[in-house]
């Protein structure tokens, strides 16, 4: 166990190490250019005293590595600073009732949360399931079948797959809203239900993207020797996936799992714009186009946090599911 | 009852490439009886695998049974019902796979797999099946027979997994084993424990078996009859002393005329003559491990020195310090009496010319996207700056030198040919550069005796002809005996003893030398036998290099 | 609905069993039957079921036309549109057997239809964009008087016969600008992943190629580069980006910054396969003979390298294609004024809305989309036809 103890360790200090890099390279992607937020901030006709007096109040005009430190700082302690867009609310209309990147990103991270959850709820036991399949009955109707389909809702843009199940299950058929707007105090199934489009749509990518990593996954596995072994035992063909296969299996499939969660964050920006659904990803958007650059920073932090963790995740898990080093020589 | 245990009649076998189904076997018969070992010999591609496979009423997918029977104990295979062949697989009719490494599920404890038939077929419970599995273990002289089931396979080396696999198959007392080339992968001397153990459970528990296998030296020690196989027919079949004294067809002839091609020894060296490449006490490393120890040795001009040893030994290492790709951490290499620069990069084009390489998998040495005239016409642009004409005169000559047909082959790609005339394109390379010192890296081991015997031949001849000296790479003692002037032996990095080939032949040897010598199979049938009594049966395999070591 | 499903799911199980127990019996125990294990047997009659639902569908859809609000309209197009696509695919398929030089009708011989649909609808896409300026009846800015979105160019239905998709809001020739889109969103997709592939490759292979610190640096910075999702990355340099540049210069930078992050990828890939081939016995040879490094990189390496990259490079397109379009209909990818698909979606989105009473407009929203998905699982059928292609002949 020492050694995979230690492996992990490393891992472990690696993707914070990691995670530092990435905060870097988000901070100076948004801060070494040269561009007058101050100017955003207070629109086109500001005097030049109140850019200075802004830019002094946001402490821009302290130098670069000082004010990533700084940053970088107030990120870890929790305090994730104040968007553009409300100090210039505060600055343009007065009081000072600053409404913190903290407090406006809380709920919406549930929400994102809530519909990646959702979307992993369906969409792992369907592609799993739908992935061996296809792999144990490789060549048949069935697999060329799955083959093209999913090679179809992979090819398709995440915004035609929104409007298609928009069209079919919310305006022909009005099973659910087209826009996603959850409340607080909504019951879990009604919640679900209102969040069922958004997560629909997501599904169809994801599933599509790991079944046919599940399928590749397990053909790969069927093809070695020591199964071919197991059927020349005379062993019943559900005892070679449950006993042979399977626990061989678990590596890559964990894999396939975190590498298509990771991918879901990515999905999930589109999506919520498509149904104006209160996340993270539609915060973000917003934010990229208003050039919102503490709230661009903080978001982007967010999805690389996630993301980095999930593949840290993978590779953690596929270190403890290799029996080669649980049990070293 | 009768005795018959197998019976294939006109099987015809065929596998799926291209989009169409191709034959892989042209009607074959087959009978095996109760305790009789049949040896199945052919070159690569001859079907042997699928043939043995077949024999256990299974196909690999992608093949296909088009034609023929098979029978096993009068139950019909090819029709039987999926559960009826499930019921037969690893209780009456057993499997040892060629990789016995990847054939073992990396997940589970080998006892574990070891149990999985019997209990299965409901033969044994599970603490019975264990506590015989650790009884076969100990009459398969594995090391621990107690504990050694109770590891994982990435913790047991090759020869032991290879013998908890006929652990394996025994463990329901099968009628039917097939072994499929059980000691390709392993070395010389660890291949006679795994053989004499086979053999010998095969005889306590009078098991049949189906012994694969292209090496005729081993089927001779373990078969009571052999069968030889060529691209899907059968050439012959015969019991195996008539097969090695009397052989019938020209092929199966000829297969047993290759051991015969041999040099003769060369007369001894002029004292003080410059050497074409000395290597002086070289000791390498790769990163921090160090794998060569104080290597010395000459090449003189005109002569081969082959460097034997197994698998690990330094062998393929000391070229790569030669040819600077694995630059030296003491010691130097000397070539015509100048000391080379260590790297490669530091060398001439003079110096790089003048020492060339044949490699060992044809198929990774040329360039899979380019012709023949390319491959050969580069190096003689590159170092002679011949373009033109005068380039296609000289890869003509060239190609003539090597026997193949100009015309015909310039244009070609390397996958138009067979191993054998890929093998000779790398010759040609080499001679290319017009060098005057060549190492050949286990040229021969990848291709099928005869075509090998043709390159031995045609590389003596080369050197008869343009004064080559050659460093041969080998583990294979029937080629070192073929080719060389003098011998190198190397084990664990370290050189054990050199000297010229019929020195080296004749004992006295250092002990190590003794053993590589002694494990090399012979043709006698008898020989595995011999050689046993003459080692006493605790003296085998591991006992045996531990006392070296 | 949901209990129909139910139904043919439960209705199978008995169904399945049936299925194998007379296949036994009718054919008198055939091994095919009898070796048929349940699963296989209850895909069979739930596929047969499906099949038949979707039959029977498409028929009540004809006996329900007429009025114009019709709630199979969709269904009975994409019907149409499968079997056209089909039709035209095994066309195609045909044409290209039989015509051609030996090499081609060859290749013709081994392809499956999806690849063949997709080898003919690359051309179609490909005639569009190159000669857009001919094809489209009018500019992708012009705009023509009055909006008019009914599409079919019908006057009795309120549509406008010079405008055969109609107009979208602010009255430009919907067909044009799908037309332009094509030269567009495409042509910079394309250019976007030669840079990208320009990039990738040449710093894959000298990192397989050279090792050492150039390959440690090159691979750490690609490491921290895919820490951040592709799209995640794209949006925040976008950021950056657009406090520097507007309009059509910010469409270039965006290609910039698209085809860098996609170019590690593409360094990712090209290392690998690079490292494979650097390994083979051929390329110790070159060295030894003494040969430089442009040599070895364009003479042995990338001539071994063509099938695994011409495959990536038909993903990596789609992958560019799609990040581009959903930019786009972020609001932040291609920027007016030109036309494309991204910000047609975006800007028609409403309409899907009317699909319960007008459904030819909301149809004419879902074009642009359908356009993008139609390219993209093209290229993707031809790609996995090549590596199935490739993977087949090393066995």
């Amino acid at each position: 166990m020492g050694s995979v103890g230690k492996i992990i360790l490393q891992r472990l200090a690696l993707g914070a190490l990691t995670l530092v890099i990435v905060s870097f390279v988000i901070f100076a992607a948004v801060n070494a250019l040269p561009g007058d937020f101050a100017a955003a901030i207070l629109g086109q006709g500001a005097t030049e005293e109140a850019k200075t007096a802004i830019r002094a109040d946001i402490g821009l005009d302290r130098p670069f590595f000082e004010r990533y430190f700084t940053w970088l700082g107030s990120i870890l302690t929790g305090d994730l600073g104040v968007s553009y867009a409300q100090m210039m609310f505060a600055t343009n209309l007065g009081g000072d009732q600053l409404i913190s990147i903290t407090d406006q990103i809380g709920p919406r991270f549930f929400n994102t949360m809530f519909l990646a959850g959702l979307t992993a709820v369906i969409a792992v036991p369907l592609s799993l399931t739908i992935g061996v399949l296809a792999a144990l009955y490789r060549g048949s109707v069935f697999d060329r079948v799955a083959n093209v389909t999913t090679l179809s809702s992979i090819s398709a843009p995440e915004f035609f797959l929104a409007y298609v199940l928009i069209l079919f299950l919310a305006v022909i058929n009005p099973l659910f809203p087209v826009i996603a707007l959850p409340e607080d105090g909504m019951s879990l199934i009604e919640r679900a239900r209102i969040t069922m489009l958004p997560a629909l749509t997501l599904t169809l990518v994801v599933t599509a993207h790991m079944m046919r990593m599940t399928r590749a996954a397990i053909l790969n596995l069927l093809a070695s020797p020591y199964i071919e072994m197991a059927r020349l035992k005379g062993v019943s063909p559900m005892r070679v996936i449950v006993v042979h296969a399977l626990p061989n299996a678990l590596a890559p499939i964990i894999n396939v799992i975190a590498l298509n969660l990771a991918y879901l964050i990515t999905g999930v920006v589109v999506v919520e714009v498509v149904f104006v659904y209160p996340g993270i990803g539609q915060l973000f958007v917003d934010a990229v186009k208003n050039r919102d650059i503490p709230m661009v920073q903080v978001c982007c932090l967010i999805f690389a946090a996630a993301y980095i963790l999930l593949n840290l995740t993978a590779d953690v898990m596929s270190i403890l599911s290799n029996p080669r080093l649980r049990h070293p020589k | 009852m009768s005795d018959q245990l197998v019976k294939i009649r006109g099987l015809k076998i065929e596998g799926r490439s291209d989009e169409t189904w191709n034959p892989i076997i042209n009607g074959v018969d087959l009978d095996l009886n109760k305790g009789e070992v049949l040896g199945l010999i052919g070159e690569s591609g001859a079907g042997k695998s699928t043939m043995g496979l077949a024999a256990m009423g299974f196909t690999r997918d992608g093949c296909r049974i088009s034609g023929g029977s098979v029978e096993f104990d009068g139950i019909d295979l090819v029709n039987a019902p999926a559960a009826v062949k499930r019921g037969l697989l690893g209780k009456r009719i057993a499997y040892v796979a060629q990789s016995a490494a990847a054939s073992f599920n990396p997940a589970h404890k080998l006892i574990d797999q070891h149990t999985e038939a019997p209990t299965q077929h409901s033969v044994q419970s599970k603490a019975e099946s264990e506590k015989d599995g650790i009884e076969l273990y100990r009459r398969l002289r594995l090391p621990d027979p107690d504990n050694i089931g109770f590891r994982y396979p990435h913790q047991v080396s090759g020869g032991q997994l290879q013998r908890a696999m006929t652990a394996m198959a025994m463990s329901c007392r099968p009628d039917l084993i097939i072994f499929d080339e059980p000691t390709t992968a392993l070395d010389v001397t660890t291949q006679i424990e795994v053989l004499a153990s086979i053999r010998d459970i095969v005889e306590q528990f009078n098991t049949a078996a189906i012994y694969i296998t292209h090496d005729l030296a081993v089927v001779a020690q373990m078969a009571d009859k052999i069968k030889v196989l060529l691209k899907g027919d059968e050439v012959e079949e015969a019991d195996t002393r008539t097969m090695l004294s009397a052989p019938k067809q020209e092929y199966t002839k000829s297969l047993w005329a290759v051991r015969s091609f041999q040099r003769p020894q060369k007369p001894a060296v002029n004292v003080g003559a410059t050497p074409v490449v000395s290597v002086q006490n070289v000791t390498a490393a790769y990163g921090t491990v160090p794998v060569l120890f104080d290597v010395s040795f000459d090449i003189h001009a005109g002569r081969t020195v082959a460097v034997v040893g197994e698998s690990g030994s330094g062998k393929s290492t000391t070229a790569r310090c030669i040819t600077g790709l694995l630059p030296p951490k003491q010691g130097h290499i000397e070539f015509d009496g100048q000391v080379l620069p260590l790297d490669y990069r530091q060398r001439d084009k003079n110096q790089l010319r003048q020492a060339q390489m044949i490699y060992q998998m044809a198929d990774t040495a040329l360039n899979p996207r380019k012709t023949i005239g390319e491959l050969i016409g580069r190096p003689v642009q590159f170092y002679s700056g011949k373009t033109g004409a005068e380039k296609r005169k000289r890869v003509d000559e060239l190609l003539e030198q090597i026997e193949l047909e100009p015309t015909q082959y310039f244009n070609r790609l390397p996958s138009e040919l067979s191993g054998g005339q890929k093998q000779r394109i790398g010759i040609a390379r080499a001679l290319a550069a017009e060098p005057k010192f060549i190492i050949c890296d286990e040229v021969t081991s990848a291709l099928d005796q005869l075509v090998a015997e043709g390159i031995l031949k045609l590389l003596a001849d080369l050197q008869d002809k343009l004064g080559l000296s050659y460093m041969f790479i080998t583990h294979d003692l029937a080629t070192v005996r073929a080719i060389s002037d003098e011998v190198v032996v190397m084990k664990d990095g370290k050189v054990v003893e050199q000297g010229p080939k019929d020195q080296m032949f004749q004992p006295p040897h250092h002990p190590y030398t003794d053993l590589l010598l002694s494990s090399v199979p012979e043709m006698d049938p008898d020989w595995l036998t011999t050689l046993l009594k003459e080692r006493g049966v605790d003296n085998i395999g591991d006992a045996a290099v531990d006392k070296m070591a | 609905m949901i209990t129909w499903l139910a139904a043919v799911l439960l209705g199978s199980i008995p169904g399945g069993w049936l299925f194998r127990f007379l296949g036994q019996k009718l054919t008198n125990n055939r091994p095919y039957f009898r070796d048929m294990g349940f699963g296989m047997a209850f895909g069979y009659v739930l596929g047969a079921a499906i099949l038949v639902s979707a039959i029977w569908m498409y028929i009540v859809s004809w006996s329900t036309a007429g009025a114009i609000p019709d709630t199979y309209f969709f269904y009975r197009t994409a019907v149409h549109g499968l079997i056209l696509f089909a039709i035209m695919g095994v066309a195609f398929l045909w044409f290209g057997r039989l015509v051609g030089t030996a090499g081609t009708r060859k290749l013709f011989r081994s392809m499956p239809v999806t690849a063949a649909f997709g080898i003919l609808i690359i051309i179609l896409y490909a005639i569009c964009a190159i000669f857009a300026d001919f094809i489209a009846p009018y500019g992708q800015e012009e705009v023509l008087g009055n909006a008019n979105v009914v599409p079919g160019g019908n006057p009795a239905l309120g549509g406008n016969p010079d405008f055969p998709l109609g107009t979208d809001q602010i009255g430009r020739d919907i067909l044009s600008r799908l037309i332009y889109g094509a030269q567009n969103t495409v042509g910079i997709a394309f250019v976007t992943t030669c840079l990208a592939f320009f990039l990738g490759v040449t710093g894959g292979f000298l990192a397989s190629t050279l090792r050492g610190w150039t390959d440690q640096v090159l691979s750490r910075l690609v490491d921290v580069l895919m820490a951040i999702p592709a799209l995640i990355f794209a949006l925040l340099l976008i950021t950056a980006a657009s406090s520097l540049f507007t309009g059509f210069g910010l469409t270039v930078a965006m290609i910039v910054i698209i085809a860098v992050i996609d170019a590690t990828r593409v360094f990712r890939l090209a290392r690998a396969v690079g490292m494979n081939i650097v390994v083979m016995d051929y390329i110790e040879a070159a060295k030894l003979r003494g040969e430089g490094l442009g040599y070895l990189i364009f003479r042995e390496i990338l001539p071994n390298a063509t099938a695994p990259l011409l495959a990536e490079f038909g993903l990596r397109f789609c992958f560019v294609f799609l990040t581009i379009a959903s930019l786009s209909f972020l609001g932040v990818g291609i920027q007016p004024p030109l036309a494309d698909w991204g910000t047609m979606v975006r800007d028609l989105s409403q309409f899907i809305n009317f699909a319960s009473f007008a459904p030819q407009v909301s149809a004419v929203a879902l074009l642009p989309a359908l356009a993008i998905a139609l390219l993209t699982v093209a290229v993707n059928f031809v790609v996995d036809w090549m590596l199935h292609k490739s993977s087949g002949l090393k066995e």
